[in-house]
């Protein structure tokens, strides 16, 4: 074989396993078109009508007010985040705290925690504060929950901040604050970006916390969409449009912010 | 799980700490507090509180009868047969879901690592399965691939005139499994794509001019470079997939020998209203995850501080 034909092969090799594996996803959102009678029938088809009934009947069921919720909750709990992140981060890598590791460590073991181990106490305390079912009481745990993270992410972009110009400004004669919100602060934007992208995306998808910490007017989207369960009679067409709509938005920032993605993933350590 | 004391030990060496005054650690510590505080708040005093739970006899069926019980919720989580069987299904479902993970995310690194026409959307339509929200993932899967009538799984079967199966009931576990590979191949792709690209392009050539084939370059060299990257996946990835909840819940509702901890912690606290067994099973989750993420906690120090200190 010539180094031409074996490049073909590999090429539609590639192209034939990328596209089952993304299979599932197209076939969510074509699913989301068709007509329920198509959509919940034994032979798939892929040439139909499209229709909007199946958006239609996601938002009958209320979707909107599951989606603005998830929306509150992951927006509070990413500028919760950041802003305590930020202040850490600095402590960690330019003023530094005497005990860079400990803290590192200590940050680390918490997200580590399995969620299991203080969802029942969380339970029982918000029961008896009656701050069950608030979306902003959820924002703050998210925001808990991600914090390690975010705190790891800024740390490894601050360290890649040039000292130089730090010491530039404290010769200068820089305060603090100033030394790192106007300073180092403007130079780590895209770590910034970074982990508020990875936190928004954990605090959008969550289900396990807002399944036991939300009922009705707090509810989220996950746990909405883990109503259709117990469906009865004919639904892939609602569930795969309320799916659809669901998954765009963290589907779309993680297609814009692939680079940061990675760097978030892996708490830093990927550059 | 353990709060270490910032003050004993000194990272920075003795002549950096003589230079620094001590108010600039100070200063320090004042934009660390907030921090700390706040997760303190949030995890170490509630999983205190679990630990207390777990020694107290409480079932939100009988709040008369309630008081401290010592072990004894340890017991009957050993004894009721079901913290066995949940071990293995947690490990099992990590391991085998990480395992073919990386193999795959190793696979497409490879494919997706040579240039080709159209690859940036090949790599973007790589990564969505672990962008779309679990909830739905593992619903999409349920419904439209795995369904014995509707499901293209068994469209697929019939086509082939091979037996039609019901995934989520006659293999539970290969279902669970099968959803979280889907989900995290493009995390471990990810990752080994960064590490491949990372390669030191000049050492690739010179194992070419001195004869070494694509086979031989690869196991020589490609492969101990990536062990560093696979090590990142493999931890990371551990740690999420064992406190993984959504996609049992939705998939097969722990039957079949997928009723993780979380999965079972669930059960016994919400369903079953025993908060001091259910406590029990999160205090054995923890030390599950301590064991996999000390592991996990000296690879990432060692990635780390080989990389960024100063």
């Amino acid at each position: 074989m010539t180094t031409r034909t074996k490049n073909t092969l590999a090429t539609t090799a590639t192209w034939i396993l990328v596209l089952i594996f993304f299979f599932p996803v197209f076939w969510m959102f074509l699913n989301g078109f068709k007509p329920e009678s198509i959509a919940s029938s034994a032979h798939p088809r892929l040439i139909f009508t499209p229709t909007l009934d199946g958006f239609r009947a996601a938002f009958d069921r209320g979707m909107q007010g599951y989606l603005i919720n998830s929306l509150n909750a992951s927006l509070w709990a990413t500028l919760i985040a950041i802003v305590l992140a930020i202040p850490a981060a600095y402590a960690l890598s330019i003023r530094r705290v005497k005990n860079v590791e400990g803290a590192l460590t200590f940050f680390i073991s918490t997200r580590f925690m399995p969620l299991a181990a203080v969802v029942l106490p969380l339970f029982m305390i918000l029961k008896t504060l009656g701050l069950l079912d608030n979306i902003y009481v959820l924002a703050i745990i998210y925001a808990g929950v991600n914090l390690p993270v975010a705190v790891w992410m800024m740390r490894s972009f601050f360290l890649e901040v040039p000292f130089e110009i730090i010491e530039a400004a404290r010769v200068d004669g820089a305060g603090l604050t100033r030394e790192i919100f106007r300073i180092a602060l403007p130079l780590v934007l895209p770590g910034v970006a970074s982990a508020a992208l990875i936190t928004f995306i954990f605090s959008w998808n969550e289900y396990f916390l807002a399944s036991l910490l939300t009922s009705s007017a707090a509810r989220t989207t996950p746990p909405f969409l883990g109503s259709f369960v117990d469906g009865r009679g004919q639904f892939l067409a609602v569930l795969s449009a309320a799916s659809t709509i669901a998954a765009l938005p963290v589907i779309i920032a993680g297609w814009i912010a692939q680079k940061q993605l990675v760097r978030g993933l892996s708490m830093g350590a990927i550059k | 799980m353990t709060m270490t004391d910032t003050d004993t030990v000194p990272a920075a060496t003795a002549t950096d700490v003589r230079r620094v005054k001590k108010g600039q650690f100070r200063a320090a510590r004042g934009l660390l507090a907030p921090a700390v505080l706040f997760l303190v708040l949030l995890t170490q005093i509630p999983f205190l509180v679990t630990i207390g739970f777990s020694l107290v006899k409480w079932n939100l069926l009988y709040p008369q009868d309630r008081g401290f019980t010592g072990l004894d919720n340890y017991a009957t989580a050993l004894t009721s047969g079901a913290l066995g069987p949940s071990i293995l299904a947690t490990v099992l479902i990590t391991a085998l879901s990480v395992i073919l993970s990386v193999l795959f995310g190793l696979l497409f690194a490879l494919l997706l690592d040579r240039p080709f026409r159209g690859r940036a959307l090949a790599r973007t339509l790589m990564i969505t399965p672990f962008l779309v929200m679990p909830a739905a993932a593992a619903l999409i899967w349920k419904y439209s691939m795995f369904d014995t009538n509707i499901g293209i799984l068994n469209w697929v079967s019939r086509s082939l005139h091979l037996p039609v199966l019901a995934w989520s009931t006659d293999h539970p576990l290969l279902t669970v499994v099968t959803v979280l590979t889907w989900q995290f191949t493009p995390f471990m792709m990810l990752i080994l794509l960064a590490g491949l690209q990372g390669q030191d392009k000049g050492i690739l050539e010179a194992a070419q001019v001195d004869g070494a084939g694509t086979w031989r370059t690869f196991t020589w060299i490609t492969l101990p470079h990536l062990r560093m990257y696979v090590e990142i996946g493999v931890l990371l990835g551990a740690v999420i997939i064992l406190q993984v909840f959504d996609p049992i819940a939705i998939l097969t509702k722990g039957t079949g020998g997928t009723k993780t901890l979380a999965y079972l912690l669930y059960e016994r606290a919400f369903i079953g209203l025993d908060v001091g067994e259910a406590a029990a099973y999160g205090v054995v989750t923890v030390i599950l995850t301590i064991i996999v993420a000390t592991v996990a906690l000296r690879t990432l120090f060692k990635v780390f501080m080989a990389g960024g200190s100063r």
